[in-house]
């Protein structure tokens, strides 16, 4: 069955989510992304949104991580101070986070392009990114592979990574053993070096090469000698997705 | 307790605690007053040119449009907003010229629907400055802070990032742990607006659904202007007094406007209007865009039920209605639009 890059990279993400655990869910892929691994392995997955929703049925894609749909037949409707404060407290395992910058380390740009006081794009910030990066066992970022988006040096470092490398968010006081887990994007799956936290290529996409990959990418990824390929949407996981996920293509239409 | 790192931030809405509690003290009522009144009274006699003030809700969700229109007709000015989330809100206050200054956590987007044209275009020509940065975990806290009536508040959030290097939080070593440890400064801002679902006349109040920051917004704001969608009978709040979400104490003005939330979702009650949405962001496209919308919208009426009845009166809001309750289909016009 014919796909796109975004079908591909909700369920590559879908998949990454495991049953009875907790994830911090932004609108758009991500949600799409849960929703799905929610319909086929993972039916108790736990979602959780920013403003206080909790365990939603949800019955549509919410236009916003606060709207009524996040606790549509929630276990619970509850504020920011306690949906933030479970995730200090270590109850929330999954967060995604997406991005206009990402370094070697995983670390995040969504605030600016250009200079903080004059800047050529101005973002929307953190919003709850900074915290989600902090505070979630792993996170999962979603974003577009190329070269001005996998940079060299940030603009701004909006969201922790792995920070300046291994040791470097337990020495600047962030919760031990949290970090980025997963970069899923159009080209390829990627994930972090056990030993130098750098970004480490896992999977192509059906149809990239390694070298596409490494073309996209502005700084050194550690590529392995053997890299496989990601697996295809199935033709299930597409018909959910379409049928009753998304029907009206508002996240995966293009 | 060791200094580690201070952010260059500009420190916005903090207080002595024994100047908070003073304030709070002298200002804020404990008896049971007759607080009704219109938006006019409520934005003359509680908003100043230059306030620093925050808006409840969450950026399309039960935020007080009513109040956002009256300060752009009063040419409220030279304003600084709490960016927490402020979507919309911030987006048609920047338009009307009310705001100068962001203390951002997020602004300038509007999530599903993209980045908003009004916004960035004020900050990158400079019209508008981010006077600091921030996480949305951090300005529930600061408020949290100020809530509780301390100077600030510990947590685990913004360290080893530019966000922290930018904001007006300072980072410590913890003399339990021996960890470093951010320091959210209180946040009391000058004025809040806060839209809920029902309150009586003193101010008690109720939110259905999620209440985001608004009880620690309510307990931070050295004013509280409640909007709300209906002004009921005490006797209905105290039928179910574990439902008050706002007391009468904290609450300076309140003032009837249904569908004040509009475009905005209403939990429960209204969906968000995707067609005024798409309407407005692509006529904020240009200034001169932006102009005519607020020409349309909000100078041409003087009252918030003009303008509902210029969005489409009681059969769009009947619309919106059956959208929130599941009954129509949801079409999404800006993602078509691009």
């Amino acid at each position: 069955m014919e796909y796109n890059a975004t079908e591909l990279m909700a369920c590559v993400a879908s998949r990454v989510l495991e049953d009875k655990k907790s994830v911090f869910v932004g609108t758009g892929l991500p949600l799409v992304a849960s929703m799905l691994a929610q319909k086929l392995h993972a039916p108790e997955l736990l979602l959780i949104f920013e403003a206080g929703g909790i365990g939603p049925k949800l019955p549509m894609i919410p236009i916003s991580v606060g709207d009524s749909r996040t606790f549509h037949r929630a276990v619970m409707a509850a504020s920011m101070d306690y949906v933030m404060g479970m995730a200090q407290a270590g109850l929330v395992d999954y967060g995604f986070l997406g991005a206009a910058q990402i370094d070697v380390y995983g670390n995040l740009n969504t605030t600016v392009i250009g200079a903080h006081d004059k800047p050529k794009v101005r973002l929307p910030g953190s919003g709850g990114a900074n915290d989600v990066g902090s505070l979630c066992s792993r996170t999962i970022i979603l974003m577009r592979h190329d070269k001005l988006r996998f940079v060299n040096k940030l603009d701004f470092l909006t969201t922790p990574g792995y920070l300046t490398g291994p040791g470097a968010r337990e020495r600047a006081g962030l919760p031990r053993g949290t970090g980025p887990y997963r970069v899923i994007t159009q080209l390829a799956v990627l994930g972090f070096d056990d030993e130098s936290k750098a970004m480490k290529l896992l999977s192509v996409h059906p149809g990239v090469s390694t070298e596409d990959v490494v073309n996209n990418t502005s700084f050194k990824l550690v590529v392995p000698d053997k890299v496989g390929v990601t697996q295809a949407p199935s033709p299930e996981e597409l018909k959910l997705l379409r049928e009753e996920i998304d029907p009206a293509g508002i996240v995966i239409g293009g | 307790m060791k200094f580690i790192e201070e952010g260059r931030g500009e420190l916005l809405g903090w207080m002595h605690p024994d100047e908070a509690r003073a304030w709070m003290a002298e200002h804020k009522s404990r008896g049971l007053d007759d607080k009704r009144m219109t938006m006019a009274e409520a934005v003359h006699r509680f908003t100043r040119d230059g306030d620093y003030f925050a808006m409840g809700g969450f950026g399309h969700i039960r935020f007080s449009m009513v109040a956002i229109h009256e300060m752009i007709r009063r040419g409220r000015t030279g304003m600084a907003i709490a960016g927490k989330t402020a979507v919309h809100d911030v987006d048609i206050l920047i338009a009307g010229g009310v705001v100068d200054r962001v203390d951002c956590a997020y602004a300038f987007g509007h999530e599903l629907r993209g980045l908003s044209p009004t916004g960035r275009r004020a900050v990158e020509s400079g019209r508008v400055k981010v006077v600091g940065e921030l996480s949305n975990a951090g300005f529930q806290w600061r408020f949290k802070a100020a809530a509780m009536g301390l100077p600030w508040l510990p947590a685990r959030v913004m360290l080893g990032t530019d966000t922290l290097s930018y904001s007006s939080s300072k980072v410590v070593e913890d003399p339990w742990t021996g960890l470093p440890l951010t320091l959210l400064p209180a946040c009391y801002p000058d004025v809040a607006f806060i839209h809920v679902h029902r309150c009586d006349m003193y101010g008690n109040c109720q939110i259905d659904g999620t209440t985001i920051e608004d009880s620690d917004l309510a307990r931070a704001a050295k004013r509280l202007i409640v909007t709300t969608e209906r002004i009921v009978d005490e006797g209905e709040i105290r039928a179910h007094p574990d439902r008050t979400a706002i007391p009468h104490f904290l609450v300076d003005a309140v003032v009837e406007a249904q569908y004040g939330s509009h475009p905005g979702n209403m939990p429960g009650l209204y969906y968000s209007d995707e067609d005024h949405m798409a309407e407005w962001l692509y006529m904020t496209r240009s200034d001169d865009g932006v102009q005519k919308y607020l020409d349309k919208y909000v100078y041409g009426v003087t009252e918030f039920s003009e303008y509902i009845e210029l969005v489409g009166g009681a059969e769009k809001m009947s619309h919106l209605e059956k959208l929130e309750r599941l009954e129509v289909p949801f079409e999404a016009p800006w993602a078509r639009r691009g």
